[in-house]
């Protein structure tokens, strides 16, 4: 990955310097990949980044590296939130579908209950449709984005995502919901590149994961 | 000198101004958020950051800064990416747990209304004695 004697990476192509060969850059700074760089220094400035890589053992550099850049994308994409606001859909998403679960098992509970077969299950069925929209308890991540050992409390998702939205509407030239939808779906797409061995670890104090019942 | 200088300028060590991009997002009271702030962004980065911003939005951009950078202090390797990381974990889980239980339902309730249509052509077999 490291770039070539003839070739600068592209963090030494940006500050337009000579591109040593123990360049802390170059072996994740391909120059093929300007923008990148581009991104990470925008944001966050090459010297905090040389900063951040020096604590770090060279294995954890690339997931550090390529975790920033996300970062710098998702803050250049969206000034005001970040990745803060993918956490937020995120965890809108989660509450969702652990709502939907519950549901579902207290359906399957009086089909279950009730017995298979007979008179029985054709209550059930009667029953499960009636009570359908009822909510038997959900066990959401501690409160939101601002929870746990968070310093403040601080519900970052919006009422709806019409404020999210809204915040794009400063005449520049986004396409607003196109770009939601790009921030929800470029997580998605770009996660893949992350290979993280405890993803509980990252989280550990900040959001309580939630734990199928 | 009276304490009048918000965290930033205090970590900065420089006079507090009254138009002060910082001072309204970094309260003297809370160290702490802009020393994060400013170890992985740095001044200068939130600076520009927050005025290139509408006013009335860069309150919530601070927070969210803040909470990157709390991240990041917290896991220098992920930062807050670790959360969507496990975030996306957990709704593939729950999706997953919700597919199953909801084609489970489906069988039963297949089952279900098998069961109520035999019963009703049972219930309205004409009895068989009435022909005598």
């Amino acid at each position: 990955m490291a770039s070539s004697s003839n070739s600068p990476c592209a963090a030494c192509k940006f500050l337009r310097r000579k591109c040593q060969p123990e360049c802390v850059f170059a072996p994740y700074f391909p120059p093929d990949q300007p923008q990148k760089f581009a991104n990470v220094h925008k944001v966050f400035g090459a010297s905090n980044v040389t900063k951040l890589l020096n604590e770090l053992q060279p294995h954890q550099r690339e997931d550090a590296v390529n975790s920033l850049a996300y970062e710098a994308d998702m803050r250049l994409r969206d000034p005001v939130y970040g990745c803060v606001g993918v956490i937020s859909l995120l965890q809108h998403q989660l509450r969702q579908l652990q709502m939907d679960l519950s549901c579902a098992k207290s359906e399957l509970s009086k089909y279950r209950n009730l017995g298979i077969t007979g008179h029985g299950l054709i209550a059930a069925a009667a029953a499960a449709t009636h009570h359908h929209q009822q909510n038997f308890g959900i066990n959401l991540i501690g409160g939101g984005v601002g929870s746990g050992d968070l310093p403040f409390h601080h519900q970052f998702f919006p009422s709806n995502q019409q404020q999210v939205i809204r915040s794009f509407d400063g005449g520049n030239g986004y396409d607003a919901s196109s770009l939601l939808a790009m921030n929800v779906s470029s997580s998605i797409g770009h996660l893949s590149q992350f290979q993280q061995s405890k993803a509980t670890g990252a989280a550990d104090g900040l959001l309580t994961p939630i734990e199928p019942s | 000198m009276t304490s009048t200088r918000c965290a930033a300028c205090k970590h900065l060590r420089r006079r507090c101004p009254p138009d002060c991009i910082f001072s309204p997002y970094f309260p003297s009271d809370n160290p702490q958020r802009f020393a994060y702030v400013h170890r992985i962004y740095g001044a200068s980065n939130i600076a520009k950051i927050l005025q290139d911003l509408p006013v009335h939005i860069r309150g919530e951009a601070a927070d969210s800064l803040y909470y990157e950078a709390h991240c990041r202090m917290k896991d220098p390797i992920h930062g807050c990416v670790g959360i969507i990381t496990l975030l996306h974990q957990q709704i593939y889980n729950a999706q997953t747990q919700l597919s199953k239980i909801q084609a489970e339902i489906a069988v039963l309730s297949a089952k279900a209304q098998t069961e109520s249509h035999y019963q009703h052509q049972v219930e309205h077999v004409p009895n068989v004695d009435e022909n005598f």
